[in-house]
């Protein structure tokens, strides 16, 4: 961001902005609570074409096809979403070479209340590892323009792709109402 | 196949059973804009590799039910190019979701081909959810009103020049033979990709 600029008020905000200056237009998203405002931001801005996918990896089928035709795109979800992808980024992301941006809201730690979220939450970082995907934890939001636009030429340079962890920390998670 | 379950059955009863590898021979043969076409995993792969490698196939070797959800990117990516995918019954029950997405999406420039043989052949020949699961009536559900059942050869032409004219998104649906692929792939993913990119222009030829 140039110092010049008039900084973004939210999280979403900014990473809504640093998606456009990316040039980041095919948003496909499984929905989550925690990312409302920022899937709801993007339906509203008509720079993106943005629509739900019944299952995370149809989403990443959906980008991986769009990247190959010459267009960005991105992947929403919540980190039991993340659960769905292992076989759709080692069969197909990784070994295809296919900068694919996938945002994961995080459940499963900092007050969650599932139990399932919390199991899944423990296996997201080592199927990650494991297949060498870059990924990045993001806490605060003076960190998150930088970040996330650094990443994402990155992965683009790179040709390869990069998973956005966005901690409730950043977000605010999602807390026990009930 | 013959056995409907519900009155509201699709399935024409004496659809001929064709062979998958003569007719991905005649649906490449009525590409003359170079359109995508993406090979679902297994024999729809296998059998679209040996029909002949244009640089504007795809073939995918892993994720098995994306080869639709690839298509369809493609197709967002470039609306103005026609894009096939060709996709197995076993495949496109594993994920049957995509047909609603399609459908709300509605891509004009979107054909899907079922070959619906009743098995997992590559893996043993086990059999699918069909014929329980008509493949047509699910898709028409799912609100792709352009799916249909082929009767026969012509028949598969004929819905092949009717999708290429746009109106889509379209889904054939062929009822094949047991005969396993003719060929089968190379199996370098970043070849594949990289080619199939040029092959789109999304890539310099020369680069």
């Amino acid at each position: 961001m140039k110092e010049n600029q008039v900084q973004p008020a939210t999280w979403h905000e900014i990473i809504l902005a640093t998606l456009k200056q990316n040039n980041v237009k095919l948003i496909v998203y499984v929905p989550d609570r925690v990312f409302t405002p920022l899937i709801k931001a993007l339906h509203a801005d008509k720079f993106f074409a943005t629509f739900a996918a019944t299952r995370e990896e149809e989403a990443i089928g959906i980008i991986t096809g769009a990247w190959m035709g010459g267009l960005r795109g991105a992947v929403l979800m919540q980190t039991s979403g993340f659960g769905t992808i292992p076989n759709a980024l080692a069969s197909l992301v990784v070994p295809c070479q296919i900068p694919a941006l996938i945002f994961v809201s995080e459940r499963g730690t900092l007050g969650e209340f599932n139990l399932g979220q919390a199991l899944v939450y423990k296996t997201m970082r080592p199927v990650l590892n494991s297949l060498a995907v870059e990924n990045v934890t993001i806490t605060r939001q003076d960190e998150l323009a930088f970040t996330v636009d650094r990443s994402i030429k990155q992965a683009v340079a790179t040709q390869a792709p990069v998973t956005f962890i966005l901690s409730p920390l950043l977000t605010g998670g999602k807390v026990f109402e009930g | 196949m013959t056995n409907a379950k519900s009155s509201g059955s699709t399935r024409a009863h004496n659809a001929k059973i064709m062979n998958r590898f003569e007719l991905t021979k005649r649906l490449v043969g009525q590409l003359k804009h170079e359109e995508a076409v993406i090979g679902g995993i297994g024999n729809a792969n296998f059998d679209l590799w040996a029909s002949g490698q244009r640089p504007q196939n795809f073939y995918m070797l892993g994720s098995m039910g994306l080869a639709i959800p690839i298509a369809f990117g493609v197709a967002i990516a470039q609306p103005h190019r026609h894009v096939f995918a060709l996709e197995g019954d076993g495949s496109l029950l594993m994920q049957l979701g995509c047909l609603a997405t399609v459908g709300e999406r509605a891509p004009k420039n979107l054909t899907i081909v079922v070959w619906d043989n009743g098995i997992y052949q590559i893996t043993g020949s086990q059999p699918t959810a069909n014929p329980a699961a008509d493949l047509v009536a699910i898709a028409r559900g799912a609100g792709i009103a352009n799916s249909a059942w082929t009767a026969d050869e012509t028949d598969f032409d004929r819905l092949v020049t009717t999708a290429l004219k746009g109106g889509g998104p379209n889904l054939i649906a062929v009822r094949i033979d047991d005969k396993p692929a003719v060929a089968t792939t190379d199996r370098d993913p970043v070849q594949i990709r990289e080619r199939f990119m040029r092959g789109l222009g999304v890539k310099a030829a020369s680069a």
